[in-house]
Order: C-alpha cells, then sequence, then structure tokens
C-alpha cells in the first residue's frame, strides 16, 4: 500500500485506474505530491488515497450506502403529492393519476414521477409533534425532537461518521441549495456540518490557488512555520477550533480530482434538460455526481412550499420543477446501476391541513404527512399507511413515527440504530430511538 | 490675473469648474472626516474604578480558590492591546498604534489605552453594529419603514455620547416618530409587517435583547420547560399593542383594543398590556409602551443590568459569561431570585452599572482592567476535563472564533501601516466599508447567535486562502503595507518583525526567524515582494490570525 501512494516511487506495474491519473499529475504538478507529503506530515495520512478502488469505479451493491434526501421546506402538502382525495371536501381541485405501482394513485401535477415511483415506496401516515417549521426540520432532520441543552445531529452527519470513507477527498455531507435549516454536525462535531453550496452547477468560487505551485508550497511552509508556535499550552482550545483541519482539508479539496462531481458542464445538455434548468434540478444532478464520487449524504433544498395561502396554484407551481428532477434523478441512478446503493428520501418538515381556509391556503399538519423513500436496498412498491378523507379523523391508519423512518435508514447502510455516540459530556445517545419499518426491510 | 491666465480660464472652464468642485467637496469631506462630531465625554479617571475591580478580582480568586483552579500566567501586554482593539474597535492594532503603545513607559498604560479606544471613534461604530444586533438583528430589511443605516448610526452617537444605557433602551422602546428623523423608532419598525407593527416580535425581542428571557415558545404554547405561559407572552405583546404606523412615524393610538385570535378556534379575544414578572415595578400611568420602558428599566428589575452585564461581557471576551460559567446562553438567564443560580459576577457589574449612571464604558473599563482579562489563553492543564473546567471557571482566556467583521477588519488593518479611523483617508474607509460587508456576506454572517461557539468552515478556509479580497490586500504595492514593507525595510530581520507585528501583533519567536529568514536573504524588488506576500498569506491563514486568544 505504501509503495503505491503518490508521494513514494512507483514500483511495480500494478496500475490502478486512480494510480494512473496520480502517475500523470505528478509529472506535470508536482505541487500535488508537495501538497499530499505535506498533508502527510500534519497527519491527514488517512486522507490520502490509498490502494482501493475509488467509489465512483464501483457499481451496484460492492458500494457502500449513500443518501440523497429531497428536502421540501415549508412542508408540502401531502394532498397535492403523494395523497391526494380528488372529490372530496379536503380535496380541493387537485386530481389523482394512476401510477406504474398498481394501486397507488398521485397528484396529476406528477406525470413523469408517475413512471418512476414503483422503484421506491411510499409513506402516507408519518406523525410528528412540531408543526414549527425550525423544530419540525429539526425533528424530521436528525430523529429527535429538538431539545434545547443539546444539538442533535442530521442523519446525513450520523451517515458520514458512522461511514467514514479513506478515499474521499470532498466532504462527505454536502447540501445544496441553501435553506433555513440546513443539515448540522450537532453534537457529533461541526465538521460534519454539511458543505453548503448555493448555487449547484456553478463553479464553486475559490477552489483554486491564486499563486503557482511553487509559490503555493513557499506559502504552505510558512503556515506551517507560524502554526506550531501558538500550541504550548494550547493544545485543547486549538484541537476545538479546528482550523488545522479545515485548513487540511481544503487544500486537500483544492488539489482533489473529484472536485469535478461539483461541476456539471461535462454532463450532456439533453441530460440538463431533463432534470430541468433549475436550481433544484441543477441541485439533484451534482447530487447523483457526488453519490456517484463516493460521498455520504446530500441533501438537496427544495422551497417555496408553505403555502398558507393559494395553495393549488403553489403546489401546481411546485410540481413543475419537482417532477423533472425527481422522475430524472431515480431515472438517471437506475441507469447508472447507483440505485441499489442510494437511498433516496422525499419529505419536508411537515404537511399540510387537509381544511381550506378562506385564503385557498394550508396550514401546517405534523400528523398524517407523506414521503417517498426507496433505493439503497429498501423495499420498492410499498404504500403504507392512510388518511381520512373526510379530514375528519386527525390520527392516520397505521401511523408512523418519524424517528422510525430514520431507525430504518439507518438499518438499511447496515447500521444498528440502537448503537451508542457520545455527547460531549460523555451522555451516550443511541443513533436513532425509533423502530426499524419491517415492510421496507428485504427479508434476509 | 494675468491675459494668459484669462485665456487658459476660459478654455479649461469647462474641466476646471467640476474638478474644483470635486476637489473641494473631497476636502470638505475629508475635514469633516477629521473633526470628532462632538467634544468628547471625559470618562474619569483611572483610578475611580478600582474598587469594582479589586471586588471583581475577589470573587474570581475565590470561585478558583473553591473550584480549585489554578489561573493560567498573564498574558503579554501587547497581546493584551491585540485583545482590547478588537473588541472595542474590531480590528488588530495598527503598527502606529503598536509603536505609540510600546512607547508608552507609564504606569497603568492598559487602563489608559483602553481610555482613549473607548474616546476613539471606532469604539462607538464598532460597538453599536455589534448591540444592534440583538436590538433589531441583522437583516437590513425593507427599506421603505425601517432604516437599519441610521439607527445603528443614532445608537454609534448614543455610545460615543456615553449615554446612560437605562436612557438608550427607554427611547427605542417608547420613542413616537418618523424612521428616518428619530432613528431610534427603528427598533419598533423593524418589526413592521405589511404595513402592522408585529406586537409579537416585539415582545420576544424586549425580553431578549434587555431582560436576557426567552420567551418565543410562549407565543403559540405554554413553555414546555419554563414559566411561561401564553397568557404572560400576549400580554407583553399588548403593551405594543396600540403601536401604530401613521404619516407621522410610529405613534401609539390610546385605547386601541389587542386582539388574539386562537389558532385552532379561531375565537377572538382583547388582551390587556401586562408584565411576565415583577408587575408592581409597571408604572399605572403613561401609554402602554411607555409604561413597558419604565418596567424593563426599573432599577429593582435586576434583570436589566444583568442581562446587558453578560452581554457586553460577551463582547469583550467572545463567550457570554454564562455560556461557560452555567451553560447558559446570552439571553437565557435564570430568574434573579433562583437561589439555585445566584450569578454574583453579573450582580457585582450590574449593581456597579446600575450605581454608576448606567455608564457602558464604565462597565467595559472594568471588564477590561480586570485580572481576567489580561490572563494567558494558554493554561498547563493537559486533561481535557481539567482543562475545561479551568475554562469554565474563567481561569484562563477563553480563545474565541472573531467574527467576520473582525477577521476583515483585521485583513484591512493589517494591509496598512497607519491607523484606518476617522483620521484616514475618506477613500481607504469606503473601500473598508464596502469590503467588508461584501465578505461579511459571503465568510457566512452568524447574525444574532454570533455568542455562540463555533469551529471554522471549510468555505471559510477556501476563501481566506484563495479569496479576492485577502489577494488585493496582500498583493504588494507602493501604498499597502505588504509593498512598503518589503520596499523600505531593507533590513531582512526588521522586514520580517513587521510582518508579524501588523499581522498578529507579536514579533517572530526564534524559530520563526531561523525558518522564515533565509527565504528573505538577498531578495530586492519583485523577488522579494513575492516573499513578503507568501509571508503575509501565511500570516493570514494562521489559526492566531482569525481567533481571539
Amino acid at each position: 500500500m505504501e509503495s503505491l501512494r503518490p508521494d513514494s516511487k512507483p514500483t511495480g506495474d500494478k496500475v490502478l485506474p486512480h494510480t494512473k491519473v496520480l502517475k500523470k499529475e505528478t509529472v506535470s504538478h508536482p505541487s500535488r505530491r508537495d501538497g499530499l507529503r505535506f498533508a502527510a506530515g500534519l497527519g491527514l495520512s488517512f486522507a490520502l488515497p490509498g490502494l482501493d478502488l475509488f467509489a465512483a469505479n464501483k457499481r451496484g451493491n460492492e458500494r457502500p450506502k449513500s443518501l440523497i434526501t429531497l428536502w421540501m421546506q415549508g412542508g408540502s402538502s401531502q394532498l397535492e403529492t403523494w395523497d391526494p382525495h380528488p372529490g372530496t371536501k379536503v380535496g380541493g381541485p387537485t386530481q389523482a393519476i394512476a401510477t406504474k405501482q398498481k394501486g397507488l394513485e398521485i397528484a396529476a401535477t406528477y406525470p413523469q414521477l408517475a413512471e418512476q415511483i414503483h422503484h421506491l415506496s411510499v409513506i402516507r401516515s408519518l406523525i410528528s409533534k412540531e408543526g414549527d417549521h425550525e423544530r419540525g426540520a429539526r425533528y424530521v432532520k436528525t430523529g429527535y425532537r429538538p431539545d434545547t441543552t443539546l444539538e442533535y445531529p442530521a442523519l446525513g452527519a450520523i451517515l458520514a461518521h458512522e461511514m467514514p470513507d479513506e478515499d474521499l477527498e470532498i466532504p462527505a455531507h454536502v447540501a445544496l441549495g441553501g435553506g433555513p435549516f440546513p443539515p448540522r454536525g450537532g453534537f457529533l462535531g461541526a465538521e460534519l456540518d454539511a458543505f453548503k453550496i448555493f448555487n449547484p452547477g456553478q463553479n464553486i468560487r475559490n477552489m483554486r490557488s491564486r499563486v503557482p505551485d511553487k509559490r503555493q508550497d513557499r506559502r504552505l511552509k510558512n503556515l506551517e512555520v507560524i502554526s506550531r508556535t501558538m500550541k504550548p499550552g494550547r493544545r485543547i482550545p486549538t484541537n476545538r477550533t479546528l482550523h488545522q483541519q479545515v485548513v487540511e482539508k481544503a487544500l486537500l479539496m483544492m488539489r482533489s480530482e473529484q472536485l469535478k462531481a461539483f461541476d456539471i458542464e461535462v454532463e450532456p445538455e439533453e441530460l440538463k434538460a431533463r432534470y430541468g434548468d433549475t436550481r433544484f434540478g441543477r441541485g439533484c444532478l451534482v447530487a447523483r455526481r457526488l453519490v456517484e464520487e463516493g460521498v455520504r449524504a446530500v441533501e438537496v433544498m427544495l422551497d417555496g412550499w408553505d403555502t398558507h395561502a393559494e395553495n393549488f396554484s403553489g403546489h401546481t407551481e411546485q410540481a413543475g420543477i419537482l417532477d423533472p428532477a425527481f422522475a430524472t434523478l431515480i431515472d438517471d441512478l437506475r441507469s447508472r446501476d447507483l440505485l441499489d446503493s442510494t437511498i433516496v428520501l422525499c419529505i419536508g418538515e411537515f404537511g399540510r391541513t387537509p381544511r381550506i381556509n378562506p385564503l385557498e391556503g394550508r396550514d401546517h399538519w405534523p400528523t398524517g404527512f407523506s414521503c417517498v423513500v426507496g433505493g439503497g436496498g429498501l423495499n420498492s412498491g410499498v404504500l403504507l399507511g392512510e388518511t381520512d378523507p373526510t379530514g375528519d379523523k386527525k390520527a392516520p391508519a397505521r401511523p408512523v413515527k418519524v424517528n422510525d423512518l430514520i431507525a430504518t435508514i439507518l438499518t438499511a447502510c447496515s447500521l444498528n440504530p440502537a448503537n451508542e455516540t457520545y455527547t460531549r459530556i460523555g451522555r451516550p445517545i443511541a443513533l436513532s430511538d425509533g423502530e426499524i419499518i419491517p415492510q421496507l426491510l428485504p427479508t434476509s | 490675473m494675468t491675459k494668459t491666465g484669462q485665456v487658459i480660464s476660459v478654455k479649461l472652464k469647462p474641466v476646471l469648474i467640476p474638478a474644483c468642485v470635486g476637489l473641494a467637496v473631497m476636502c470638505l469631506v475629508a475635514w469633516a472626516a477629521r473633526i470628532p462630531t462632538s467634544t468628547e465625554v471625559p470618562v474619569g479617571s483611572v483610578k475611580d474604578i478600582q474598587p469594582t475591580v479589586q471586588r471583581l478580582n475577589t470573587l474570581l480568586k475565590m470561585e478558583w480558590r473553591t473550584a480549585k483552579v489554578i489561573p493560567a500566567k498573564p498574558a503579554d501586554e501587547l497581546l493584551v492591546l491585540r485583545r482590547l482593539s478588537l473588541a472595542l474597535h474590531g480590528s488588530v492594532p495598527s503598527l502606529e498604534e503598536i509603536r505609540a503603545f510600546e512607547n508608552d513607559t507609564g504606569g497603568d498604560r492598559l487602563d489608559r489605552w483602553v481610555n482613549q479606544m473607548l474616546k476613539d471613534r471606532r469604539f462607538a461604530d464598532y460597538f453599536a453594529e455589534r448591540l444592534a444586533r440583538s436590538f433589531v438583528g441583522v437583516d437590513a430589511g425593507q427599506f421603505v419603514v425601517f432604516r437599519r443605516d441610521l439607527f445603528v448610526n443614532w445608537l454609534s452617537e448614543q455610545l460615543h455620547e456615553n449615554q446612560p444605557y437605562d436612557v438608550i433602551v427607554r427611547e427605542m422602546i417608547a420613542s413616537d416618530g418618523l424612521w428616518t428623523g428619530r432613528p431610534e423608532t427603528n427598533f419598533v419598525t423593524a418589526a413592521v409587517m405589511e404595513g402592522e407593527v408585529d406586537a409579537n416580535q416585539l415582545a420576544s425581542r424586549t425580553v431578549r435583547a434587555f431582560l436576557g428571557q426567552r420567551i418565543d415558545c410562549a407565543q403559540c404554547h405554554d413553555h414546555p420547560f419554563d414559566d411561561w405561559t401564553q397568557a404572560q407572552f400576549q400580554g407583553l405583546a399588548a403593551c405594543y399593542g396600540e403601536a401604530e404606523l401613521s404619516l407621522v412615524g410610529i405613534q401609539d393610538q390610546r385605547n386601541k383594543s389587542f386582539i388574539v385570535e386562537d389558532r385552532m378556534t379561531l375565537e377572538e379575544k382583547t388582551i390587556e398590556p401586562a408584565v411576565p414578572f415583577h408587575a408592581e415595578l409597571l408604572p399605572e400611568t403613561g401609554d402602554a409602551r411607555n409604561r413597558l420602558a419604565r418596567w424593563v428599566t426599573h432599577g429593582r428589575n435586576r434583570r436589566f443590568e444583568r442581562a446587558i452585564a453578560n452581554r457586553v461581557w460577551g463582547l469583550m471576551f467572545g463567550r457570554a459569561y454564562t455560556d461557560l460559567r452555567y451553560g447558559l446562553a446570552v439571553d437565557d438567564l435564570p430568574d434573579p431570585n433562583d437561589d439555585k443560580t445566584p450569578i454574583a459576577m453579573l450582580d457585582l457589574l450590574g449593581s456597579d452599572f446600575r450605581k454608576n449612571g448606567y455608564s457602558l464604558k464604565r462597565m467595559i473599563r472594568v471588564i477590561a482592567a480586570s485580572d481576567l482579562f489580561r490572563l494567558s489563553s494558554a493554561h498547563e492543564a493537559v486533561e481535557t476535563s481539567q482543562f475545561e473546567k479551568v475554562e469554565q471557571y474563567w481561569a484562563v482566556f477563553p480563545m474565541t472564533r472573531l467574527r467576520p467583521e473582525q477577521v476583515v477588519g483585521s485583513m484591512l488593518q493589517s494591509s496598512s501601516l497607519q491607523t484606518i479611523d476617522q483620521n484616514s483617508n475618506v477613500l481607504i474607509r469606503a473601500v473598508r466599508i464596502l469590503r467588508e460587508n461584501d465578505f461579511v456576506k459571503e465568510f457566512g454572517d452568524p447574525g444574532e447567535t454570533e455568542l455562540d461557539e463555533q469551529a471554522g468552515t471549510i468555505p471559510q478556509a477556501l476563501m481566506r486562502m484563495n479569496g479576492r479580497l485577502p489577494h488585493e490586500l496582500l498583493e504588494a504595492n507602493l501604498f499597502n503595507s505588504s509593498g512598503r514593507i518589503a520596499g523600505y525595510a531593507k533590513e531582512d530581520d526588521v522586514c520580517l518583525e513587521n510582518c508579524f507585528l501588523v499581522t498578529l501583533t507579536r514579533r517572530p519567536t526564534v524559530e520563526e526567524r531561523d525558518a522564515l529568514l533565509p527565504d528573505l536573504q538577498g531578495t530586492q524588488d519583485k523577488v522579494r515582494d513575492q516573499v513578503v506576500e507568501d509571508l503575509y498569506w501565511a500570516l493570514f491563514n494562521a489559526w492566531e490570525f482569525s481567533w481571539n486568544h
């Protein structure tokens, strides 16, 4: 393993795809070697490319699981998406269409997804107790109800923490498209906060050094000298600042071939058009590229669901963005044999009231809302739960708690939800306190 | 005027007139900028605060003894100057200031420098911006009825004049008038939504910012953990219920009812103005906002003095007192009558504050003169739990991440040898303001939660390393410090020392000299410029630069 590191001479003819690239790199850009050596000197050897094949080259079951969350910021209406009740007093003008999944009808504004949704499953009976945007978002993203004394890690942060990938030089947890409550590392540490890109697909700013390699090396050498001075007596607080790690990670990233995963210029125009020329559409395409590269968890945010007024026109407009992006994502993942290793979850912080308010809007509704989940080895074609078409009964049939969904996704990633991590004061917390949803997991 | 002169003047008239006007305006602006806008208020001698500082030091020592922690050693005075400059002016000290400080050999020099720094307009401007975050938030808001810029200028003027804090707060809560003519009313107009004053937002902001209490949850339901009820919240909101936006600005419409609608039943009910605690302190006469303002700032409402003491402490140290000591956020303080958490430090500072005319400058001077403010950030404790205990009892100067404005302020100051303040060239100041805002946006503004502990992020590191602003600032030219140090400091040793002083406010260590001097040796012109630029780059990116320590 040592012998094939880029900072030592290649000793054999064993040529693996990525070592080829590195060898070429070392000739044209000696600084990459130096940079990696610098990183190694700082104890970052774990981040050096090893012998293993890059995730990008793996397919199907041999890939570790990743998660793509399509986050419906504001709370999408279950009635205008995956749980329509046309012709009832709560249904409004929304029509339903049949899908390729027998017995499953979704809102008619999702014709493209109707062709793909049978590869996934639908839950129509999610229940939460949080009706506020921030508290709701934090609950759904972490699986724990917000607690003023403890910041729980988001599911993506847990996955990045529990399933590290040594070959990954770009962040393992990424959030695309912004949003007010980005997924955080919580007590697992700020280094697991999602790496945020507001405008996915556009060149990431500040990614390249401004000086030639030789000078960049001198700069880094200077930095190393200055960084040593303040250490004595400040080891603990200095480590806590993460300054050094953050600088090192940024440097690795700047030199990484994997950066190209953020760039969609190389993708065919036809595919880009299918995803849709929207921030969300581009985000979904970047998400696929990131997952392909080995990124563990990606959130793509779609804002605009908080339709307290004019719910129906608002949701129709949203569907115009979500339908092509979501459907193309599923199709694209499948065609690249990535769906078996990628869990896709489309969810918001809550649903919306069956009652239509005087402004033709729907308000917050944390009982009996819907999500779509699948891929990553989860069972497809499952339909769970049922809501009352009259809107009188608040509780759905066969309710599913939000933390149960989290526990199920963890299980699909071969993690035991009961496993514990520790907070800063050493308090043990289970990855999730939910129970698995047996219908979604394959019987083994 | 001669004939030739006349000919020239006629020919050049179209050019000369605008040029002269421009020049005159520039001179005027420069002149205006040089003159302080008001006479400076004396803030007392160094001696007046000594008894309080002594009591503060004794209290700290007692706490250290009880907790069995050994305090850190005193920090180098130049480093203390750096902390003061960052806390009060928002940037590192200039080389000019460092030289003046080092030449000052009189006693009490740090105390005297604090007095001096508080008189400087930079203090009022910077501190006003920091305090404004808790008063009106960070959003510029809707420009039509809310002018954050005018509010911050007004606040800056109050701080500069050392206006009593209780007066400042009463004016914010109770003033009438136009947001342009009476900038303090922007506290109320910041909460205007679609032409209506949002009383709920004002209620929660009032108790958070001025009394250090969070009762926001009670807006929709009874507080799940604390004692706040929805009825208490609504009573407080009703204090703003009479406030209206009219043609003459914010005004109270007497006897206007405050009506709330039940979210579930859609039933309407009228709520009377009330306060959630110490109802006996609420005056009986006056309009509702006026009564609220007098209740908030009442001498016996101890939450008022505690809250500002905790916040000013937070702005000085980067962490609120209660945050490290009790794990309580800056605006989440316990009931002062709760015996389980008597916060002696805040009571000490608070009562001194009350007894001395609610002077913010005095409170800052007391904190800055304490032994604690001058302790090192290094401690011999090696075990994590041991170190955390030392931190919890404030026996070491806490290390905190600088705010984006402080980072950019320091980068800008470092790129100049002279002090960038109201006496500097107007153009430099304009550039400073523009660039700061740009940078702050990209760097990520922690907003109102700025006193929470946060680690740096990868995008920030990328911005510091490769961003446009740092690149422009460190690129050597005739006017900036890297260019001038490279050009004029012919001796390598002096050159290196200046680079360190300008950025890190310290001299290089022996190891640093040994490692860094060889690059400078025998260099000149462009090559030397580049060596200095690369040094600056490393200094800007060093941990030391973007953390207070």
